[in-house]
């Protein structure tokens, strides 16, 4: 057996060309996988040790105000571990160097030490001391975005009152992973901070005193958060609870897990895709490779090898490229792996990190590394040892072509000679044809998918910032306010139109199933925020009755026309029953919308407005937003071109890097196929060229000839990869959608040109190759023998 | 074979020393002191030892040897496969030697027609295919069909060379080799794969087509039968040629034994 592996040796280094192509493609495919598999698991474990070590709370509860007492009552409950009280109130803030003002949720620390739950990391600085009352620790999204360091001074509207208040710690929490502001699309770090102060002060300044308004439990293990949800809303439902809320709908675990979620599919689905494309290129390649040894493998059975030491030998030879790529994807996998959970880490400013790689994960990318070489060495090398040697050592029966499609449909004459040949070349082997354009096809699939990701982003912008919403500025009130409340902000500078909205958060039942969402009021003919049907088409708003979000629709199995219950989580609570007008697209969040005069009659509350939209001159912004700062009833304001641009600088680049390496990955596979096709198909027919060569064809008369096949081939895997890529968008549309996006199912040209440009510049890349060898064809050894 | 002691370096300028005779100037190929040196590794291999030779228009020479002997590498240089180490090879009065990659082409395309032993026709071609392959490269071909009827073939034209016997195929490979008017053919041993009834068909083809088109033909082969059937036998061994022999009267393929 040395001696076979010194052959083995051998051939490895004769076919050294081919075999780092497999073995790229092989590290391609588990790399991806490594990758995604690897931030996945290591993500889900930081949150979770984030989560724990820092006492995120099991249940949160809003509510208007109730005694102290009553938490520590409810601390008692069974299943109850531990409470929390605090006083949560959202102020508008001026932060220094900022035009726009920004919205602060200030939320109260106890008044000595740390919180029981939702306890803070301190990044710098300290904690607000206890008496101090212009003390804040601020987040750091909103430190960093600003700029802010401990020392740093803001200036914020308190119950109406001006107060200047001085950052002494940056801090994280588990409860603001994701710091966004309700009603905010994208995280807003510049404009939106989470600032904790002292729980006296707070309650001071907001008349809290002895009182809470927000509260957050912990439950015991294993203790199931929904009964204790309704107990605690029957309980707190005369002290003006606003519906408790179990930790996978508090909106930043939302954001988080979905985040995770997603990484969970397409860690899995587009990986599995790499694989299974490298699977088969390995396959192609070592089949090939077999048959050209037929002669080899006849002798070494002449000298009496058995079959099982033939086929081990081969399989040996199938796996050094299986191995090498396995043992590099999963190196350069972990790498990655570490850096884009980094990344996340960072992105989601995540105070630890736990990496990890799942074991299984690995066992399962090397098995089918390994796996996919073997196969193809097994498949390749069961035809050869099967030939009684003396037949194995006679050279392959040539080339059997007969009368075929071609002939028959009478379109052989229409054709050039070196087509006519393409052709027949294509159909005599019909399912190697099938398999070499499948796997061009995958290559140019998986680019379609890469870009979709950003067709994907670029879409939702388009649609959301210039369709949706179409307001210049969307300002909150503190409360609900009366009809004169929206007049007076026409007097503000620079506001040509207003439109105002009423916003009430709601429960939505039907059947046994209910849903916790906000419902928008919006006024009958608004211009400012428009709905649109499954078509994009803009619909008018109806009189009466709901419009719902498809993906809410689907969520509690209504259709148009069915009748939902409609609980309001505040004020005097009404609950009626409402007919769902029709279902809108959207593609953000679960939302219901409806005519905001006959809301206001719902509520038993006509004119009133929870804020407006606003279309601003440009030109007058700045004193617009310098007045809005120090308005006393405004408590939110939100600028979209901001907003859009935050999300470009956050959420676009990291999409970039992962489209970038996907893409990376997906030309690394295009160049692999088309080159190893080449190569196989040169190998087959350098005989034949050679042949022509010697009848005094020139080099580019016999090259054009041989690329016409890949040509060929390529030009006709490309629209194949555009379906396929086109199928796998929509399994990826429909496998990613959650609460707080959908995807939308839109391939652009320039993605489906990129796709093309990629594998054509691989087919390229592989043409120049195959010219050189063409060079190299050695014109003798034709006339000498058939082998 | 890779000669012995003083032998293995090439001798300077030994024709001129011999007194070559005077060139003849209707010659088709004039060769003058031909060497050709493979270096194999560490190995010197002398194929060639300074061959002269001059063949004329129309005739049919048929190249004898044992295998080794330097018959196919002298194939090769005269079409323009491969080069002389040194020494001097012209075709009418192109200097073969001293042409590149792309004039060594044109002169394969232009002026020489190969018949190989495996027949090597393209598979996915028909018969009648395969001859307009090489007509379609070629200013004044003769029509295909013609050309297959020279080799005696009239009907399975549109087969494939998979459905066609050893002979058909090798004359659908002569057909293609002539039907550029070639004014030399080149045969390596193109009997070599046949058995003996298809090898007299082929080579009656050949004698066909070098009585009728005047073509000049080499033949080469170690079946010393077919020596009988050409205008001159050139015996080649080490190399070298060994002897030559004009047949006062040639024989038709027909009366050809082996």
């Amino acid at each position: 057996m040395a001696v076979l592996d010194r052959k083995l040796g051998r051939d490895a280094r004769a076919l050294l060309g081919q075999l780092i192509a497999v073995a790229l493609v092989v590290a391609c495919g588990i790399a991806t996988w490594v990758t995604m598999r690897g931030a996945y698991a290591s993500l889900l474990l930081t949150r979770n040790a984030y989560y724990r070590e820092y006492r995120f709370a099991d249940i949160f509860c809003p509510l208007k105000r109730a005694p102290d007492a009553l938490a520590a009552r409810i601390a008692h409950w069974p299943g109850v571990t531990a409470v929390e009280a605090r006083v949560v109130e959202d102020v508008n803030l001026s932060v220094p160097g900022l035009a726009e003002p920004a919205t602060a949720r200030l939320i109260s620390l106890p008044a000595q030490g740390a919180p029981r739950l939702n306890a803070l990391y301190l990044r710098a600085g300290r904690l607000p001391e206890p008496g101090r009352a212009d003390e804040v620790a601020a987040s750091e999204a909103f430190a960093a975005a600003n700029q802010l360091r401990p020392g740093a001074s803001l200036a914020a509207v308190l119950h109406g009152k001006w107060q200047s208040l001085r950052v002494t710690g940056i801090v994280l929490s588990p409860e603001y992973v994701y710091e966004i502001r309700g009603g905010d699309i994208f995280p807003d770090n510049r404009r939106f901070a989470v600032l904790w102060m002292r729980r006296p002060a707070l309650a001071a300044a907001f008349r809290m005193e002895g009182a809470f308004n927000d509260l957050s439990l912990a439950l015991a293990p294993g203790v199931a958060p929904q009964p204790v949800i309704a107990r605690l809303d029957r309980q707190l439902e005369p002290w003006g609870g606003l519906g408790a809320y179990a930790r996978a709908d508090q909106i930043s675990n939302r954001f988080l897990s979905d985040e995770i979620a997603q990484d969970r599919v397409t860690g899995t689905w587009v990986p599995l895709i790499f694989l299974a494309v490298a699977a088969l290129l390995v396959d192609m390649v070592l089949t090939r490779l077999v048959l050209m040894q037929r002669g080899q493998i006849a002798i070494l059975k002449a000298f009496g090898y058995g079959n099982g030491a033939v086929a081990a030998h081969y399989v040996k030879l199938a796996l050094l490229p299986a191995l090498g790529g396995t043992a590099l994807g999963i190196g350069v996998g972990a790498w990655f792996a570490h850096g884009l959970t980094r990344i996340y880490a960072g992105f989601f400013r995540l105070p630890l990190l736990r990496f990890r790689l799942e074991p299984a994960a690995l066992l399962l990318a090397a098995g089918i590394g390994l796996a996919a070489g073997a196969v193809g060495a097994l498949l390749a090398v069961r035809g050869a040892v099967a030939l009684a040697p003396a037949e194995a050592m006679r050279p392959e029966a040539p080339a059997g072509f007969r009368p075929g499609l071609l002939e028959r449909l009478g379109l052989a004459g229409w054709l050039p000679l070196n087509a006519r040949m393409v052709a027949r070349n294509l159909q005599r082997r019909p399912g190697k044809s099938a398999l070499n354009l499948l796997a061009v096809a995958s290559a140019a699939a998986l680019l379609v998918v890469c870009g979709y990701f950003l067709d994907a982003v670029n879409y939702f912008i388009a649609l959301q910032f210039q369709q949706v919403q179409r307001e210049d500025v969307t300002v909150s009130f503190e409360r609900p306010l009366s009809a004169a409340a929206v007049h007076d902000l026409f007097h503000l500078p620079g506001v040509g139109r207003v439109e105002p909205f009423r916003a009430v958060p709601v429960r939505l039942r039907f059947a046994h199933r209910d849903y916790r969402t906000v419902l928008l009021g919006q006024a009958a003919g608004g211009e400012m925020r428009r709905v649109f049907d499954a078509n994009r088409r803009v619909l008018p708003l109806p009189g009466s009755g709901l419009l719902l979000g498809d993906a809410l629709a689907e969520r509690l199995g209504v259709h148009t026309g069915d009748v939902v219950s409609v609980e309001v989580l505040e004020g005097r609570r009404p609950v009626w029953r409402e007919r769902v007008a029709r279902t809108v697209y959207e593609m953000l969040g679960m939302r219901a919308t409806m005519d905001s005069a006959a809301l206001g009659r719902r509520l038993g509350e006509p004119g009133v407005a929870s804020g407006a939209y606003l279309k601003v001159d440009a030109r007058a912004a700045p004193a617009l937003y310098a007045q809005l700062k120090r308005n006393p009833v405004i408590n939110a304001v939100t600028v979209p071109a901001v907003e859009l641009a935050g999300f470009r600088e956050t959420m676009a680049q990291s999409l970039w890097i992962s489209t970038f390496v996907l893409g990376l990955f997906a030309a690394i596979i295009a160049v692999g196929v088309i080159y190893n096709g080449g190569r196989i198909a040169l190998s087959e027919r350098g005989r034949e060229l050679a042949s022509l060569r010697v009848l005094g064809f020139t080099r580019a008369e016999v090259t054009r000839l041989l690329l016409g096949e890949q040509a060929l081939l390529t030009a006709a895997a490309v629209p194949l990869g555009w379906l396929a890529g086109f199928g796998w968008c929509a399994l990826l549309v429909l496998t990613l959608r959650n609460d707080t996006f959908r995807l939308p199912l839109v391939v652009s040209r320039a993605t489906l040109a990129f796709a093309a440009a990629v594998v054509a510049a691989a087919a390229a890349a592989s043409a120049l190759f195959l010219r050189s060898r063409i060079r190299h064809l050695d014109l003798i050894e034709v006339l000498k023998s058939r082998e | 074979m890779a000669g012995t002691g003083s032998s293995d370096t090439i001798p300077r300028d030994r024709s001129a020393a011999a007194g070559a005779p005077p060139a003849d100037p209707s010659a088709v190929f004039r060769l003058r002191d031909v060497w050709k040196v493979y270096r194999m590794g560490e190995v010197e291999v002398f194929a060639l030892r300074g061959v002269s030779l001059e063949l004329q228009p129309g005739e049919f020479v048929v190249l004898l040897g044992p295998s080794g002997s330097g018959k196919s590498t002298l194939l090769n240089i005269l079409g323009g496969l491969d080069q002389p180490t040194r020494g001097e090879v012209r075709y009418r009065d192109h200097v073969l030697a001293a042409a590149d990659e792309r004039e060594l082409t044109r002169f394969r395309r232009e002026h020489v027609g190969f018949v190989f032993q495996f027949f090597n026709l393209i598979p996915s071609l028909t018969a009648l295919e395969n001859v307009e392959l090489a007509t379609e490269i070629s200013e004044h071909p003769l029509p295909p069909r013609e050309a297959l009827e020279l080799v005696g073939l009239h009907e399975r034209l549109d087969h494939f060379p998979a459905q066609m016997s050893g002979g058909e195929q090798q004359r659908v490979a002569i057909a293609r080799a002539v039907a550029k008017r070639p004014e030399v053919l080149l045969c390596d041993e193109p009997t070599g794969s046949l058995d003996f009834a298809t090898g007299k068909l082929v080579l009656e083809a050949l004698e066909g087509i070098n009585r009728e088109l005047r073509t000049l033909t080499v033949v080469i082969t170690h079946n010393a039968a077919i020596a009988a059937m050409g205008d001159r036998v050139l015996r080649m061994g080490s190399g070298a040629i060994v002897g030559e022999q004009r047949n006062p009267v040639k024989l038709a393929p027909a009366a050809l034994s082996w």
